[in-house]
């Protein structure tokens, strides 16, 4: 039991010490730029750009694309979290390189196929986007840094996001446990 | 003197872009780097794997408790201290805006594609940085659902404007000041934590 407790802290970082880092790369973005982290907003950017190269006219004509532009001019994929989300992938690759993580694989419980683990992460996904995009934040945008400026908003998203998860979690056990 | 140190104050305070101490283009280098640091420490902390993040909702594994709020605080507490020593200027922060309805609508169905898809937007693109397929596929996911959003905009455009009540801070709209907010919160973060360590030893599991 100790054994394998012991196994378990040196896989990952200890969990406090990931906390305090991830607070001071927030800390820095605030200071620097005046705004938290974010990844939603990335994707936004992708879906903005596709329906103005797909559908000009219509995209023009459109809510999503006007709001969009209000507080975005010039290209839309030169946004300060599309260069964010860029490094979260180097970041998150350089990690996995040197902890000797990098491999092509499905993660899914051994209950569960590979297929249907797909199934599920495209519909999660799909929701995840969805949800984004009305909450105007996902779980780093709207949660993560909305807490760490106190923003009401932040505290709310943040209770339904993890209090529904966390109301579902019985209903989807299967796939996990 | 107070003055002169004011005066300083004002040039040398954050944020640093708005007070137009760097450059645009710098600052979306510097957006980059920041990247480069959040995906290596989620990476790190062991937020590439959806069934170690799904672990908070059945006990297993708490991680996702653990750097959420310690993160969360370290920001508030530095960014309360930043403000207290002059500087930062808090007014020129973003303070995200709350539209209660959406707020909650929309947490709610993010809160069931986490249970669903085992990751969340950010972590979703570390699983894929090193590569977990189904990392992928749910960024593929988040995309096929935010033009979803984007096409059937006037559908849900009144949902989405519903209740806008500005940009409150919690501190102020329970009748706090920011320091004792922050006392509480960390007190609360300390309860769960103590929860949490208490979880993981009574549902053990191996880890992913």
């Amino acid at each position: 039991m100790t054994d394998t407790k012991e196994i378990k802290k040196t896989k990952y970082l200890n969990p406090y010490v990931g906390g305090v880092l991830l607070g001071l790369v927030l800390l820095s973005a605030n200071f620097i730029a005046g705004r938290g982290l974010g990844a939603s907003g990335a994707i936004k950017s992708v879906v903005v750009t596709t329906m103005t190269t797909v559908a000009p006219s219509s995209a023009a004509n459109s809510g999503f694309v006007k709001e969009f532009r209000q507080s975005h001019e010039g290209n839309p994929m030169k946004t300060w979290l599309v260069f964010e989300m860029l490094g979260v992938l180097v970041g998150g690759f350089l990690s996995g390189a040197v902890a000797g993580r990098l491999k092509l694989k499905v993660e899914h419980s051994p209950k569960i196929t590979s297929r249907k683990r797909l199934i599920l992460a495209l519909t999660g996904g799909v929701l995840f986007g969805f949800g984004s995009q009305l909450g105007r934040g996902c779980t780093s945008g709207a949660a993560l840094s909305g807490m760490a400026v106190l923003s009401l908003g932040g505290f709310i998203t943040m209770m339904a996001i993890f209090g529904t998860a966390f109301a579902l979690a019985y209903f989807f056990r299967k796939n996990w446990i | 003197m107070i003055a002169r140190l004011h005066d300083k104050k004002t040039i040398t305070m954050g944020p640093l872009v708005t007070n137009g101490i760097i450059s645009e283009n710098l600052n979306l280098f510097l957006a980059f780097i920041i990247g480069i640091g959040f995906g290596f420490v989620l990476e790190q902390s062991g937020f590439s794997s959806s069934r170690k993040l799904a672990g908070i909702f059945y006990g297993y594994d708490t991680v996702v408790l653990k750097v959420f709020f310690t993160g969360a605080i370290t920001c508030m507490l530095g960014l309360l201290f930043f403000s207290l020593f002059g500087w930062i200027d808090l007014s020129l922060v973003y303070i995200n805006p709350t539209y209660l309805t959406s707020a909650i609508v929309g947490g709610i169905i993010m809160g069931a594609g986490f249970i669903i898809g085992g990751y969340c937007p950010g972590t979703s693109f570390c699983g894929a940085a090193i590569g977990k397929l189904d990392g992928l596929i749910f960024v593929g996911g988040l995309f096929i659902g935010v033009l979803i959003f984007g096409l059937g905009y006037k559908l849900w455009e009144g949902l989405y404007m519903a209740k806008n009540l500005g940009s409150p801070k919690i501190s102020s709209v329970l009748g706090l000041s920011d320091g004792i907010f922050a006392l509480l919160l960390i007190l609360a973060a300390l309860a769960m934590f103590w929860a949490a360590e208490w979880a993981e030893k009574k549902f053990p599991r191996e880890e992913y």
